[in-house]
């Protein structure tokens, strides 16, 4: 509890660049990486922190300082290089994206180890440092990396900000940007520099793996809870910078503990956690609309089979046994004996003896279905020219959709009909 | 001497990537690729915390476990929690391989890993570890003996589901009519990749593993039209790629296998601008011819 209040009165000044420094990366790259994810190329992210490293060695060797801008300058001209190449390697030959993104990635960070090495060998004293762009060092960001980081954090979020409208357009509708005369071109180079950027910046705190996920994963677990894309980037945002001071904190009351791949860990579980948990898109939530799905089918099924054994005898209020109905259709005995009992607590069923039998809400339920069956079949015979023995299937699946107002559609279209191709009576 | 089994090492680790490498660009999985030879990780850190050492064998089966749990999840992940493929693949492997290094810092102790080695591994260390008979003779480094068991595996493996593998990865739907399991060959493939990138994990490092599982057979599918002449050329052009890369590296006294990465980046920028049917050059050349 001592740590926490520590941490948190941030009345350290390490402890306050740390956490800010990640909270603004892992938010702003966050924001960015909506933008990468939805246009479908979210590993690019991941080739351009490979790409970076070869840039930061050239800057090195050319220059001979560690001067922060022009290893950041040259690690901005390689990241950037690297999508410009995997885009035209797929667009001017056979080779796929995934291949053209796992070529580059692999090939410039060779290259990157190659110099680093080649480096590091040569004995430079300044030498040292390099290196904090191939695993990150989040933990010791001093003043001038959190000032560095909130310039860029400030200069991504204003360009998103501004070019809100057009951006948006760019992931959702190319070729509708394209004929309403928006500069695609410069767009995909605003969105390109973008993420550059960004992984140019976040790469020094979490290294060159982990970059990905700082673009990736935020996105990800923000597109399960929502539709809109404000919301969405402002999730992502705030997914972003949670993970980021929870990771500054993990790092603070382990010092031993990576504060990059903690960040990583917890943004990931918040991720896994909205996969799975998320209303409407979640794994869970359809797993469940998927059950209810099957329990309504199978519902209606019992009551049309109900139904149809009435009108065969002309007797709807007396009872069936379970036998009588799976002889006619064949359902699990288990499986037809829960929809029976689920059945008779709603109401739809009454039990006498071991047999079941009708109420009137049941009678009606079941009645609606047949009726949507046989209206069904006869609108694809009438409509569509079917054979009245093919469209029987059809009407099995289509009965439990219809609604209400499809319904009443469907007899003003047919004219009110009497009877069903089968000359059955419609109900 | 230590330059032959260097590049020994090199060209195995090749042989057998660059096979794998060949189904997964035509599957268009490039990336899983990727994410399995990162995702590992925190299985050979569990490997190396029951067995307290380097052992090979239980590090095999930690990895390629976790090799094949990275594909399954990405799967998972995409079919089942519906994200987006790529963005499966890429939450996948950067939790698994958070989790290795977290692993790594918490065991600092016990586990002698660091992160530089899983990246960009050490294969010139190679010759140092040898086995030695009691006799006091050298049978020659460890790690190479491992890789001509795994690549004689994995040439095994594909000789026999030869079959197999070429339909199910161009034509899935065919594959399934005549009665394969396209879901059984996907894990088994992604099973071999598995063993390949950790068999080649320690010598040769992670980016190497993806350069050559993408390089060379990306090359090759510019070079050719026929399945069968791609996997040739792809080993070949691995195996090249490990001499040159070698002579490279010492030339410029830096990482051996950054440096044949950098070869493998090479011969792609060749065959992409001179390829006889693919180039770039050729392709502009007959253009021009056809304009005349």
């Amino acid at each position: 509890m001592q740590d926490f209040l520590e941490f948190f009165s941030f009345t350290d000044a390490n402890i306050r660049y740390v956490t800010l420094g990640s909270m603004l990366l892992a938010a702003s790259s966050a924001v960015v990486g909506c933008f990468t994810l939805l246009r479908k190329r979210a590993l690019v992210g991941d080739a351009v922190a490979h790409a970076v490293l070869p840039g930061v060695c050239l800057a090195f060797l050319l220059s001979g300082t560690k001067n922060p801008f022009i290893l950041l300058l040259g690690a901005f001209v390689t990241g950037w290089l690297s999508l410009v190449v995997i885009d035209y390697i797929t667009s001017r030959s056979r080779i796929k994206e995934d291949t053209a993104i796992g070529l580059v990635l692999s090939v410039f960070f060779g290259i990157g180890i190659l110099l680093l090495t080649a480096i590091q060998q040569t004995g430079n004293a300044a030498q040292s440092g390099l290196d904090k762009f191939l695993f990150g060092s989040a933990a010791s960001l001093i003043g001038e990396d959190l000032i560095a980081f909130g310039v860029v954090a400030v200069l991504l979020l204003v360009a998103v900000v501004l070019f809100y409208k057009e951006l948006t357009l760019l992931c959702f509708d190319q070729a509708y940007a394209r004929t309403i005369g928006f500069p695609v071109r410069g767009l995909e180079l605003l969105l390109t520099t973008l993420t550059v950027f960004a992984v140019v910046v976040g790469i020094q705190a979490v290294g060159v793996v982990l970059m990905a996920a700082m673009l990736i994963t935020p996105a990800a677990a923000a597109r399960f809870w929502t539709e809109n894309l404000k919301v969405m980037l402002v999730l992502a945002a705030l997914m972003g910078a949670f993970s980021g001071i929870a990771g500054a904190f993990v790092s603070y009351t382990a010092p031993s503990m990576p504060t990059g791949p903690w960040i990583v860990l917890i943004v990931s579980m918040i991720a896994i956690l909205s996969f799975a948990l998320a209303p409407g898109r979640g794994w869970i939530a359809r797993i469940l609309r998927q059950q209810r799905n099957k329990t309504r089918i199978l519902e209606e099924n019992l009551l049309k089979l109900l139904y149809q054994l009435g009108e065969l005898r002309q007797d709807y209020g007396s009872a069936r046994s379970l036998e009588d109905l799976l002889e006619r259709r064949n359902i699990p005995k288990k499986e037809a004996l829960s929809g029976l009992q689920k059945l008779k607590r709603q109401g739809y069923l009454r039990k006498e003896d071991d047999r079941w039998v009708m109420t009137p809400e049941g009678e009606k339920r079941g009645r609606r279905v047949v009726r949507l069956h046989r209206l069904w079949e006869l609108y694809l015979t009438q409509y569509l020219n079917l054979a009245s023995d093919h469209v029987h299937e059809d009407a099995e699946t289509i009965e439990h959709i219809i609604t209400p107002e499809l319904e009443q559609r469907l007899i003003e279209e047919l004219n009110y009909p009497d009877l069903d191709p089968h000359s059955a009576r419609i109900p | 001497m230590n330059a032959f089994w260097i590049i020994l090492t090199g060209s195995l680790v090749a042989t057998c990537c660059s096979l794998l490498g060949c189904f997964l660009i035509l599957r268009r999985m490039a990336m899983v690729g990727d994410a399995i030879s990162h995702a590992v990780l925190p299985g050979i850190v569990i490997a190396f915390l029951f067995t307290g050492a380097r052992d090979t064998v239980p590090m095999l089966i930690g990895a390629g476990l976790l090799g094949v749990l990275t594909t399954f999840l990405i799967e998972f992940f995409h079919r089942f929690a519906r994200v987006q493929a790529d963005a499966a693949i890429g939450v996948t492997f950067t939790w698994l391989f958070a989790i290795g290094i977290i692993l790594i810092s918490v065991f600092a102790g016990q586990v002698d890993l660091d992160q530089d080695c899983v990246l960009y591994g050490e294969i010139a260390y190679v010759p140092l570890d040898l086995i030695i008979t009691e006799g006091g003779l050298s049978l020659g480094p460890r790690t190479v003996w491992m890789l001509v068991v795994v690549t004689f595996l994995i040439g095994l493996f594909i000789v026999l589901g030869y079959k197999e593998l070429f339909l199910t990865t161009f034509d899935p739907a065919f594959a399934a009519a005549i009665g394969i399991s396209t879901t059984l060959w996907y894990y088994l493939l992604m099973g071999a990749v598995s063993l390949t990138t950790v068999a080649s994990f320690e010598s040769v490092g992670a980016i190497l593993v993806v350069a050559f599982l993408v390089a060379p057979p990306a090359t090759a599918y510019l070079l050719t039209d026929d399945f069968k002449t791609m996997l040739g050329i792809s080993v070949l052009l691995g195996i090249i790629a490990s001499f040159a890369g070698y002579y490279l590296a010492v030339w410029l006294d830096g990482s051996i296998a950054g440096a044949i990465a950098t070869v493998t980046g090479i011969e792609f920028l060749l065959a992409f601008l001179f390829s006889p049917s693919q180039g770039r050059l050729r392709r502009q050349k007959r253009v021009q011819t056809v304009g005349h």
